[in-house]
């Protein structure tokens, strides 16, 4: 609902964060207009915004999260990289190259082997969830859920902005 | 690990315990759509994190469809940011 004002009802809620710096971004790129719609110029752009996006909702969230932490760090190195171009050995690796069964008993604290919880949708979680690889499991869920919800936001406002840019 | 210790208090190990994981992952489910939720009490942790993977696919598709949809419609409009930006926020 729209009051007299025209304040937003939360400024510093995460959601508001994440629009203002996915709209700065998009700002800064229509800025530098493109009259060509070749194909390669289309992917390009989607990229970008996509890029955004992503970007976007970790720098909203900030360092208190594992996985913006972790979107934050690929970004940085990524930046670096484009700046510096070096040979492969400046890539970051996996940190924690954990095998399966040492797994099971590290991060659960116990000797149980194989339990309800299949090792497959761990994994399958592992690497849907940024930073994923290096935390425990409880860590991995608390993570994943605060992702679901931040990814909901996104999604959310995305569609807002795509609404107002339709019509 | 140390923090591990201090966040576990009132059960006094360092473990970590199934109800720590079983509240985890209901929370989880929680947050599944809510067509998933009607059997709520019979799903299984394994079947809870398959959904989530899913889901969470899902989402990342929306995101990528969402962005695709937005670089179309940038080489044709020129909304002016600001009137965009309040429109949004009081929303």
């Amino acid at each position: 609902m729209k009051t007299e004002k025209n304040l937003p009802r939360n400024p510093s809620s995460i959601k508001t964060r994440f629009a203002v710096k996915f709209l700065q971004a998009m700002n800064k790129m229509n800025k530098r207009k493109n009259p060509s719609t070749s194909m390669a110029v289309k992917y390009k752009r989607y990229q970008f915004i996509r890029a955004a996006a992503t970007s976007s909702m970790a720098s909203a969230v900030g360092p208190r999260r594992a996985w913006s932490r972790a979107v934050l760090r690929k970004m940085r190195n990524h930046t670096a990289i484009h700046r510096f171009p070096m040979n492969n050995k400046t890539r970051t690796t996996r940190r924690f190259p954990i095998t399966r069964r040492k797994r099971s008993s590290i991060l659960r604290g116990n000797p149980r082997q194989e339990d309800d919880l299949g090792f497959g949708q761990e994994d399958d979680l592992r690497g849907l969830v940024p930073g994923g690889q290096g935390m425990d499991f409880c860590r991995l869920l608390s993570e994943t859920a605060h992702y679901i919800k931040c990814l909901k936001t996104q999604v959310q406002v995305m569609t807002n902005v795509l609404h107002h840019y339709s019509t | 690990m140390s923090s591990r210790r201090s966040r576990s208090r009132h059960s006094g190990s360092s473990r970590i315990t199934d109800d720590q994981i079983n509240e985890l992952v209901s929370k989880l489910q929680q947050l599944l759509p809510e067509m998933n939720n009607r059997r709520s009490d019979k799903r299984s942790a394994a079947n809870v994190l398959q959904e989530t993977c899913n889901y969470i696919r899902s989402l990342h598709r929306e995101v990528d469809d969402l962005s695709e949809r937005l670089s179309e419609l940038l080489a044709n409009t020129d909304t002016t940011q600001a009137a965009l930006i309040r429109r949004l926020l009081t929303q």
